[in-house]
């Protein structure tokens, strides 16, 4: 699979995921949530830079539970919670939110 | 709530050589999801595994040697080290990744998970677990 | 005749490097590469073997293979020379064979 974002292709695997994540910018990121029906405000992208500095950290994508008290911790309980995340990522806060921030598939996502 | 078993990982090679430490990490990391109380063991070359400084960029290879720092996230915070599996390999702990937990309990105070232990402890340890994963 | 030796397994969970030491004769050279690196530290319960054997094999040691496995340079025995993938080459060249420990 691939996608097209300013004139580009950028190649992503039959899930969506980008195959290369250096590739990753902001507009590739519009892109990704305009493919899965999901506009991006400043709460989607307060998960997303979030989950990118925790991969730059730690090399994998968290859980949606480690997820969910990292965010808990870091912004506010109001926020670490699944229901405001599946709000934000109906279709799963770490899979989806995961993917727009051009990382894997989460590591324990089963 | 189903009767939680104590699960041990236990972790005797070294990172790269061959693909048992990567998998084993990540069959941790999985496995934390069904919320058991969870032991790492690093004995023989394993302690090789958790060694500070590693930097894989001219070889080509993923290093995920961070990602052991990731482990208190997921609740995994009894890291088991083997004293003469350090000794043999002229390590000791100052040579480790400082790998830690925070305690939500206790105002999200950062404690080690590190316990380095003697060859007999690490005996009882394995003979108390209900399930043994062998690496 | 001269031989290149590579080890690549643990000294500390195979014997690679304790065999290709025996096998070795004067004037052969060693190459420790991938997990075989772990032969060249400093302290460790092999590192006697290693030095004892100076004296009749060259010992070399693959630089980025320490990297990756966070061995810094100080922590080498004296007297082993840290090579990159060229230097790997030149003495593939350099040898009239080479054998490698699996």
């Amino acid at each position: 699979m691939a996608l097209e974002v300013g004139g580009k292709t950028i190649e992503t695997d039959e899930e969506g995921y980008l195959e290369n994540r250096d590739e990753w910018n902001m507009d590739i990121a519009n892109a990704i949530a305009i493919a899965e029906n999901l506009e991006m405000s400043d709460c989607h992208w307060e998960v997303v830079n979030f989950l990118r500095e925790y991969y730059e950290e730690y090399q994998i994508a968290p859980a949606v539970r480690v997820l969910t008290k990292a965010i808990g911790k870091k912004l506010g309980k109001d926020k670490g919670n699944s229901k405001y995340l599946y709000e934000l990522f109906p279709y799963g806060p770490a899979k989806q939110a995961c993917k727009i921030a051009g990382l894997p598939k989460p590591t324990g996502c089963v | 709530m189903p009767e939680t078993k104590k699960f041990l990982y236990v972790n005797r090679k070294a990172p790269y050589g061959t693909i048992y430490a990567l998998e084993a990490l990540e069959v941790v990391l999985i496995g934390a999801a069904f919320e058991q109380d969870v032991s790492l063991a690093f004995l023989d070359d394993g302690v090789y595994q958790i060694t500070k400084g590693q930097d894989t960029k001219d070889v080509g290879m993923k290093n995920f040697s961070p990602t052991y720092k990731a482990l208190g996230d997921y609740d995994v915070n009894k890291i088991y080290v083997e004293q003469e599996s350090l000794d043999a390999r002229g390590l000791t702990l100052d040579d480790l990744l400082p790998l830690t937990w925070e305690d939500e309990d206790d105002d999200w105070a950062k404690k080690d998970s590190i316990k380095v232990i003697s060859a007999a402890e690490m005996a009882k340890i394995m003979e108390q677990s209900d399930v043994v994963f062998s690496f | 005749m001269s031989q290149l030796h590579t080890v690549n397994k643990s000294p500390l969970e195979r014997n690679a490097l304790e065999s290709a030491i025996t096998h070795a004769v004067k004037g052969n050279a060693l190459l420790m590469i991938e997990d075989g690196v772990y032969g060249a530290m400093q302290g460790t319960h092999k590192s006697a073997m290693v030095s004892e054997a100076m004296s009749d094999i060259s010992f070399y040691v693959m630089g980025p293979d320490l990297k990756a496995r966070g061995i810094d340079e100080t922590r080498i025995i004296e007297g082993i020379k840290i090579v990159d993938y060229s230097g790997f080459v030149a003495l593939v060249a350099e040898h009239d064979t080479t054998q490698s420990w699996l």
